[in-house]
C-alpha cells in the first residue's frame, strides 16, 4: 500500500454550548493514502464535516475545539500546527470544496480575482501570471472560454460551473489531498457524475488524495477505493468501497445499504432505517446506535463497543463480532438474507 | 453604467416635480397671510390688498403654483420678504456652510465609525468591541445640545484649543469665490487661514457627527459579523487567506451595502441642516436660514429652503444607488 499522507489518530472535536459540551467527532481514526479515495459516509450531523473541518483547522472556535487526538499530515501533527503555519497548508497541501457552489465564493469578486488569489497566497507571481494560470486551470476542469469566465461574477455561471470553479482553485496549489465535502449535493444528477468524473480525472492525472464527504452511498461506489461510516460522531466500519458494498457489517451500514432504492427489484416502500440519529453526547454509554439496532442485545446498552479489526483492512464497532465464535454473526447474516 | 446614471437623472424629473408640488401646497395651506405679517398687524386692508396683488398672492392657487414652476425653471427661487433679496443668491452661502459641515461631520463619522465597526467585529466579544459598543450606544442617546455644549465649555472655554462659534475668524473674513471656505482658503494658497478654518470645523463637525459615527459603527459591526459567516470566507479561509485578507478585501465589501444606505441616509439628514448645531456654534447652514425665514413666515424662503433640502436628499440617494452598483455586480435596475 502506498505511503500514508494523512492519518487522524483519535480525533475528537467538541462544541461547547450553551446546553453542553458535545462530542461531534469523538476518537476518530482515518488513515488517507496517497493518491487514495477515501468516502466518509453518514447522515447529517454524524460528525462527518466536522472531521473535515477539523483537518483545515477551521473549525468555528468558540464554540468548536479539538480536544484530543492528532492530525498526522506527513509526519507533522496539524493539532499542534499554529496559524501561520495552517495558512501555509490550507490551499497548498490540503484543498476543500464545500457543498454549497452557490454560496461559496465571494459574489463581489470576478472568477479571475478569487482565483488569481489561490495562486498568489502560496506562489509570488504577478497578477498577470496568476490570471494566465487561472485560466489554464479553468480550463482542465473542463469550463468552456475560460478566457472570458474569468473576468465573469459568479451569479453569471451554473451551480455546476461554480462547483467546477471551485475545484479549480482548489487545486491551484497542487495539493496532496482534496478535502470534498459533499460536493455533487447540490446539484443535479447529470452535473453530479461529470463532477464526479472530473474529480475522479484529478485523481489520477496528479494522484491528490480525495476525502469525499457525502450521505450518498451512490456518489462514493462511484468513485472511492475505501470507505469509512460514520455514526453519531464515531467511525462505525471502515473497509473497500467493493467489500461494503457487497457485504456490510455493521447493521447501521447494512440498513444503509437497505434503504438504497434497487432498480431491478419492485418495492412498495423504501426501506429506512427506524428512529432518528441521538446527538452526540458526553457521557453516553452503549452504542451510539443499539436503539435502532434490531441486533441489539443487553451488553449493546452497557458498553461502548470498540472497533473491532475483521481482516483483510475491515473494522466494524459492532459487539456482533467480537462474539464471532459464539455463532451470532451466521445469525445475523441469514437475518438479512431472509 | 452611463445608459444607468443618465435614467436615473431622468427618473428624478417627476420626482423633482411632486416635490415642488408638495413644498408649493405645505407653504400656501398653512393659515397666515404674508402681506398681513409684512404690513404688520395693525395695517389697513387696503395696503394689504394693494400688497398681496403685487405679491401675486391674489392670484388663484394653480395659477401661483405656475408662476412658481416658470421661475423655477429659470433658476429663480423668487425673492425673500425679509431681505427683499433674491433668494437662488442668498441661499447658496447657507448651502454651501451647511455641506462644508456635512461633510467634515460625515468624514468623521464614516473614518471612526466604521473602523470601530470593523475592529468590533474582528475582535468580537473583546474589551475593544466592548468598549466601542457603549460608546456607540452612549453616542446614539446622547442629546447633540448637551455634547456641543460640553465640547465648547472643555476645548473653547477651558482649554482655549478650538474656537467656540462661526465659520471663520470674523474680523478677518475670506474672499469668497465658491462658499466653501476650506476649498476657498486652498484657492488663494492662504495655508495659515486653511488651518484656522479647519479649527473651526473641529467642534462642530464632531456634535454633528457623533451620533451618524455610531450608527455607523454599530451597523459596520452587525453587517461584518453577519457576512463572517458566509460560506465565502470559509472559502477563503480554506484557501490560506489570513485574517486581514478575509476582513479588509472579501468581508468588507460585503458589508459595505448596508453601511453606505446608512451614510447615504444620515448625510441626507445632516444635509436637512442641524438647527439645533448651527444655532449653538453660529454657524450660517441652511438649518438656520430656513428656521428663521419660519419664524417671519417668509414663505418663499421656506419653500425654497424645503425644495433644496429635499434636492439635496435626492442626489445622495441616486449617489448611493450608484455607489450599490458600483459595489454589488449582481443589482439589476
Amino acid at each position: 500500500m502506498a505511503e500514508t499522507v494523512l492519518e487522524l489518530k483519535d480525533l475528537s472535536t467538541h462544541f461547547f454550548t450553551d446546553s453542553g459540551e458535545i462530542p461531534a467527532v469523538d476518537k476518530v481514526n482515518l488513515q488517507i493514502h496517497k493518491g487514495e479515495v477515501v468516502g466518509v459516509v453518514g447522515e447529517s450531523g454524524c460528525g462527518k464535516s466536522v472531521t473535515s473541518l477539523s483537518i483545515m483547522r477551521l473549525i468555528p472556535s468558540p464554540p468548536g475545539k479539538i480536544v484530543g487526538g492528532e492530525i498526522n499530515f506527513k509526519g507533522e501533527d496539524l493539532t499542534k500546527a499554529s496559524e501561520k503555519r495552517m495558512k501555509k497548508i490550507r490551499g497548498k497541501e490540503i484543498s476543500m470544496i464545500f457543498q454549497e457552489p452557490m454560496t461559496s465564493l465571494n459574489p463581489l469578486f470576478t472568477i479571475g480575482n478569487q482565483m488569481s488569489e489561490a495562486f498568489r497566497l502560496h506562489q509570488k507571481i504577478s497578477k498577470k501570471e496568476a490570471l494566465q494560470r487561472s485560466i489554464d486551470m479553468l480550463k482542465q476542469v473542463g469550463i468552456p472560454r475560460a478566457e472570458s469566465i474569468v473576468h465573469e461574477y459568479p451569479h453569471q455561471l451554473s451551480g455546476g460551473m461554480r462547483q467546477r470553479v471551485m475545484i479549480a482553485m482548489a487545486m491551484s496549489g497542487d495539493p496532496e489531498i482534496l478535502i470534498a465535502d459533499e460536493p455533487t449535493t447540490a446539484l443535479d444528477v447529470t452535473i453530479q457524475a461529470q463532477i464526479l468524473d472530473l474529480m475522479r480525472k484529478l485523481n489520477k492525472e496528479k494522484n491528490t488524495a480525495i476525502l469525499l464527504i457525502t450521505h450518498d452511498l451512490g456518489v462514493v461506489a462511484e468513485i472511492c477505493d475505501r470507505v469509512v461510516v460514520m455514526y453519531s460522531g464515531q467511525v462505525v466500519e471502515e473497509g473497500s468501497t467493493r467489500e461494503i458494498l457487497k457485504d456490510p457489517k455493521h447493521p447501521y451500514t447494512q440498513g444503509l445499504i437497505k434503504s438504497l432504492p434497487k432498480l431491478r427489484e419492485k418495492q412498495q416502500r423504501l426501506y429506512s432505517i427506524p428512529g432518528t440519529v441521538p446527538k452526540p453526547k458526553l457521557g453516553r454509554v452503549g452504542c451510539r446506535f443499539a436503539k435502532r439496532c434490531e441486533f441489539a442485545f443487553d451488553r449493546c446498552f452497557q458498553a461502548d463497543p470498540e472497533l473491532i479489526s475483521l481482516g483483510n483492512n475491515r473494522k466494524s464497532r459492532c459487539f456482533l463480532y467480537e462474539e464471532k465464535e459464539s455463532g451470532v454473526e451466521s445469525d445475523v447474516n441469514s437475518t438479512i438474507r431472509s | 453604467m452611463f445608459a444607468y446614471v443618465m435614467r436615473r437623472l431622468l427618473m428624478l424629473i417627476p420626482v423633482l416635480f411632486g416635490m415642488t408640488l408638495i413644498t408649493f401646497s405645505i407653504v400656501h395651506l398653512i393659515p397666515g397671510n404674508p402681506a398681513k405679517v409684512i404690513l404688520g398687524e395693525g395695517a389697513p386692508a387696503q395696503a394689504i390688498a394693494d400688497l398681496e396683488e403685487r405679491m401675486g398672492l391674489n392670484e388663484p392657487l394653480y395659477v401661483q403654483y405656475g408662476n412658481y414652476i416658470m421661475g423655477l425653471l429659470q433658476g429663480d427661487l423668487g425673492t425673500s420678504l425679509k431681505s427683499k433679496g433674491e433668494i437662488a443668491q442668498e441661499i447658496w452661502p447657507h448651502l454651501a456652510a451647511t455641506m462644508e459641515l456635512t461633510f467634515f461631520a460625515m468624514l468623521f463619522a464614516v473614518i471612526i465609525g466604521v473602523n470601530a465597526g470593523i475592529i468590533s467585529a474582528w475582535k468580537q466579544n473583546s474589551w475593544f468591541d466592548f468598549l466601542a459598543m457603549v460608546f456607540a450606544l452612549i453616542g446614539v442617546s446622547m442629546p447633540v445640545f448637551w455634547l456641543a455644549l460640553m465640547e465648547q465649555w472643555i476645548f473653547a472655554q477651558e482649554l482655549g484649543w478650538l474656537p467656540a462659534y462661526g465659520r471663520q475668524d470674523s474680523r478677518d473674513p475670506i474672499a469668497e469665490i465658491t462658499g466653501f471656505y476650506v476649498l476657498d482658503s486652498l484657492i488663494h494658497l492662504d495655508f495659515e487661514r486653511t488651518i484656522t478654518i479647519l479649527k473651526h470645523l473641529v467642534l462642530p463637525s464632531i456634535a454633528l457627527g457623533t451620533i451618524p459615527m455610531a450608527i455607523i459603527a454599530r451597523m459596520t459591526r452587525s453587517s461584518m459579523l453577519e457576512v463572517m459567516k458566509s460560506d465565502y470566507i470559509r472559502t477563503v479561509r480554506a484557501k490560506g487567506g489570513g485574517q486581514f485578507l478575509v476582513i479588509y478585501k472579501h468581508a468588507l465589501k460585503n458589508a459595505t451595502i448596508p453601511v453606505l444606505t446608512v451614510i447615504g441616509l444620515q448625510t441626507g439628514v445632516l444635509l436637512g441642516g442641524a438647527i439645533l448645531t448651527e444655532t449653538i456654534f453660529s454657524w450660517p447652514g441652511i438649518g438656520r436660514y430656513v428656521y428663521e425665514a419660519i419664524s417671519f413666515r417668509d414663505y418663499p424662503v421656506i419653500q425654497s429652503g424645503i425644495l433644496v433640502i429635499a434636492f439635496m436628499f435626492v442626489i445622495i440617494n441616486l449617489i448611493v444607488d450608484i455607489l450599490y452598483k458600483k459595489i454589488d455586480p449582481r443589482i439589476k435596475y
